[in-house]
């Protein structure tokens, strides 16, 4: 009796988690849906929703008449480019933190993370007039470098929280044991340290991808990322739904997989370990 | 060995990233308070002459400033009060047990991982569109009058479009939070005779009290610096209706070229931004800690 | 193995003492149980002579020879930590064998002591897992295996039963009592149980506050505790302490007995009270009693005695087993 009822409240919950969750996605598979259309019947009232004509030629037309690798490479360059290279700045940061805390410790996070609500308009306008003088206007350079810096504080911020779980004890019983400092880092610290810099990584690559204020404003269409590339598409050219649907398909495709597993380091990352 | 724990290695790998931000936050804020303080037009360099706080005078009188003021809190606000509310709502929700789970969070989760101005665009062409949108084809089901949203209710419309983007980071953080809520309290509640709504106030809400503040700490830090949703759906407009602070800087620097009250229209950015820093901060700055 | 020894050692963190002054001897192939309440500075002495803290005045001799600057892995000691401090990504097998890599020895050395250590300890089973994957009691194994391996002068235990529950504590503690018998080694043992302190040592050093209170066997610590804190420290139930005329009759500023040593008394005795609480273990039963003039005396009687809450008893102290401390809380004429 209990039993039946607890099944059934189960399948209640069910229904209407999955009804909620749809309606969440629908946007994005909409945008899917119809991306497999033609431009006629993306349009079409009463919306076409599973039964129409399936067609690939956006992605084709897409492909032939836009420069959707171009773009596609800069993305990767500038989400990974900007990644690394804070994380070679972040992590001998969050390591000295971490393991040398001293009373100044926790004013420097606070300061670093100040620094993030720093709004990006206030230095938008020297940003801006520094790269053009320095003629990195519309470089990849210039996109790497200025998201590895805005980027910077919540790689530290992440490092930090999860090198500070790496227990003090296996150091100190590893010093018993006489590891030399290359054993110490090499065989005790790295392989503990790897999956905390691997999510770190992997986040900011995901915030990098989709950037959207430098990538805007200091690029062209021409070397932007895909950012700049789907906002190009905003101004309006008539019948352009499928083709639209079919940009946009590309260029989320590969970052909200790489969402998908990373979803529960994200919730760690981005709350600096405050919420577990 | 003992050289990993001493004080002056710890300085010297720590330094590399005071030295970056510092130059990060100082060079560009100096430049930006001294050309706030010039008349700086980027097609006409040569006027480029000192003009005390004129910027600022011209900038702060702009009836455009406040409204573009009102709307960056008014943005925030509402994506905030809709992202927790919701938020709380779909953890409670993905809390129980289900079939599917898995799948069900990767479908809500997957908002977060789509870039500004692709679901700026989707929700414009797609949704909102007064001719082709699927919201006019619902108006029309439901025999109502198909709305421009972005031309009549700009701001909304905009809230909606952030919101959405931003719902799935509150609900996965909350979520997780939910998880961590000791079952033994929840019992122990049942026992003491509490409902399931009471129970909700006294157990679960204080339990999301923290995950809750930091959410609105994170989100505050992007969302006052909405721009890519901004810029490809209203411009702005119509009038200044949906434009915030980083639009309207925006578009004094780079449509106006006039660097002098878009270095002004900055500052004041900053410091209204510090003042909202300081008190978030304050808020939560204990918890994010440890 | 060695013999230890800390001549007049002292240790400040930011100018506050946690050890001040501190001289003791260790013998060699002697089990020595440092104990004392929480923040007595046990924990801050063991890891001075493990090296991983350094002393701020005096000095350190292992077996005459002055290791008090040498860095911790050359003093040729094993430590086992509180939470065992197991490389996580590592198997028992590699775990066990990292002080041996470490040392340089060959492959063929390093698989025949580990496998020796897995022998002694039962790890057999289990020497291709990781640390996870094994129940508390297994770990603490592994982390002890990994002490073995290295042939240490002296073995340092951090309080290493507090993470495992009861039935399995007794159990290790026989286990370590069994391998300190096979070995021979001089080990050295923090923990703030008194019962095993009692059970392990072969001399007890109590700490408090950063000082030596009194070193010795444990049951010359029993007998003759040399101040109220150690009187009361060791021993189960605690010892009565007693103030005021009664204490003034033996010529002290408080007297002490044992709950072992009152003899309980339905019908006569030395001191008549009623009974506050009877705990019956079945073995024995213990009594609180409340002694008019002297507050609440605790006392051990025969498990068959049938008292409840609010029966009249008589207690008489076995004299020759009475402590007497003067004002400073030391024993008189112990």
């Amino acid at each position: 009796m209990a039993r039946a009822s607890a099944d059934r409240h189960k399948l209640l919950v069910t229904v209407v988690a999955w009804g909620v969750a749809l309606a969440i996605f629908f946007p994005i598979l909409w945008t899917v849906l119809t991306s497999f259309k033609t431009e006629a019947a993306a349009v079409a009232i009463p919306p076409q929703f599973l039964f129409f004509d399936w067609t690939t030629e956006n992605y084709a037309e897409v492909w032939a008449r836009t420069d959707y690798l171009h773009h596609f490479t800069n993305s990767v360059v500038i989400s990974l480019g900007s990644s690394l290279m804070g994380l070679l700045v972040a992590i001998p940061a969050a390591w000295a933190m971490a393991f040398s805390p001293t009373r100044g410790t926790r004013g420097v996070l606070m300061w670093m993370l100040s620094t993030k609500m720093l709004p990006a308009v206030g230095v938008l306008v020297p940003i801006y007039l520094l790269c053009k003088r320095a003629g990195l206007l519309d470089t990849r350079t210039a996109l790497v470098i200025v998201l590895m810096l805005s980027n910077l504080p919540i790689m530290v911020w992440m490092l930090f929280t999860y090198f500070k779980e790496i227990p003090r004890d296996i150091l100190e019983a590893a010093r018993m044991d006489g590891a030399t400092l290359r054993y110490e880092l090499l065989y005790i610290l790295a392989p503990m340290a790897l999956p905390g810099i691997a999510s770190t990584l992997l986040l900011n690559v995901i915030l990098a991808w989709n950037e959207s204020f430098w990538t805007l404003n200091l690029t062209a269409a021409s070397t932007g990322p895909l950012t700049a590339f789907i906002a190009s598409f905003s101004a309006p050219e008539g019948l352009f739904y499928a083709k639209l649907s079919a940009a946009s398909t590309l260029a989320i495709a590969p970052i909200v997989v790489l969402g998908w597993l990373s979803q529960k380091q994200l919730v760690r990352g981005l709350t600096f370990g405050a919420v577990k | 060995m003992a050289s990993t724990h001493n004080g002056a290695t710890a300085r010297l790998m720590l330094s590399p990233a005071v030295v970056l931000l510092l130059v990060w936050m100082a060079v560009p804020l100096a430049m930006t308070l001294w050309y706030s303080l010039h008349d700086y037009q980027l097609l006409m360099p040569r006027g480029n002459e000192f003009v005390g706080l004129e910027n600022y005078v011209y900038f702060l009188t702009d009836p455009a400033f406040f409204q573009s003021l009102a709307n960056t809190l008014a943005l925030v606000m509402g994506v905030l009060t809709i992202t927790v509310a919701g938020g709380i709502g779909l953890a409670l929700l993905l809390d129980r047990p289900m079939y599917g789970q898995g799948i069900v969070r990767v479908l809500v989760v997957s908002p977060f991982f789509v870039m500004p101005t692709v679901s700026a665009l989707v929700w414009k062409n797609m949704f909102m569109n007064p001719v082709n949108g699927l919201f006019a084809w619902l108006a029309q089901v439901f025999g109502m009058r198909a709305i421009d949203w972005l031309a009549e209710v700009p701001l909304l419309s905009l809230t909606i479009i952030v919101a959405w983007g931003w719902l799935p980071f509150a609900t996965l953080i909350l979520l997780t939070a939910l998880q961590s809520l000791d079952a033994e309290q929840q019992e122990a509640a049942k026992m003491d005779g509490a409902n399931s709504f009471a129970r909700f106030v006294h157990i679960t809400l204080p339990h999301l009290a923290r995950p809750i503040a930091v959410v609105i700490l994170i989100q505050t830090i992007f969302l006052l610096s909405v721009f890519a949703e901004i810029l490809v759906t209203t411009n702005g407009g119509p009038g200044n209706q949906s434009t915030n602070l980083a639009y309207l800087v925006y578009s004094q620097a780079l449509l106006r070229f006039d660097v002098g009250s878009a270095s002004a229209g900055g500052v004041v950015a900053v410091v209204l931004a510090n003042i909202l820093a300081i008190f978030l901060m304050r808020l939560v700055g204990k918890n994010l800690e440890s | 193995m060695a013999s230890i020894a800390l001549k007049n050692v002292s240790k400040s963190f930011g100018g506050r003492e946690v050890i001040s002054s501190l001289d003791l001897q260790i013998e060699r192939g002697e089990l020595v149980v440092f104990v004392g309440p929480s923040g007595c500075g046990k924990s801050t002495l063991l890891r001075l002579i493990a090296g991983l803290e350094e002393v701020s005045s005096g000095q350190l001799l292992i077996d005459g020879r002055d290791a008090t600057q040498l860095p911790p892995a050359w003093r040729g000691l094993s430590m086992v930590f509180q939470s065992y401090a197991l490389y996580p990504h590592m198997s028992v097998r590699d775990n066990i064998a990292f002080p041996l890599k470490m040392a340089g020895r060959d492959k063929e050395t390093i698989e025949r002591k580990v496998n020796e250590a897995a022998r002694v300890l039962n790890l057999q089973d289990y020497l291709d897992r990781k640390p996870r994957e094994l129940s508390g009691g297994q770990r603490q194994r592994v982390a002890i295996g990994r002490a073995i391996v290295r042939e240490p002068v002296a073995f340092l235990f951090d309080e290493p039963l507090s993470n495992l529950d009861a039935a399995l504590r007794v159990n290790m503690r026989m286990e370590i009592a069994a391998l300190h018998r096979q070995l021979g080694a001089t080990m050295i043992y923090v923990t703030h149980d008194q019962i095993e302190a009692m059970t392990l040592a072969d001399r007890i050093v109590v700490l408090n506050a950063g000082r030596v209170e009194q070193v010795g066997s444990p049951l010359e610590l029993y007998r003759r505790p040399a101040t109220l804190f150690v009187a009361g420290f060791i021993g189960s139930p605690r010892m009565n302490f007693i103030n005021g005329a009664e204490a003034s009759r033996h010529a002290a500023t408080t007297i002490g007995i044992r709950p072992e040593h009152l003899s309980v008394s339905t019908t006569a005795g030395r001191w008549q009270g009623k009974v506050s609480l009877a705990e019956h273990l079945g073995s024995d039963t213990f009594v609180h009693v409340e002694v008019a003039g002297l507050g609440a005396i605790a006392a051990r009687a025969a498990g068959g005695l049938d008292v409840r809450h609010g029966d009249t008893l008589w207690l008489t102290p076995d004299e020759s087993c009475l402590h007497r401390f003067d004002e400073q809380g030391r024993a008189i004429g112990a």
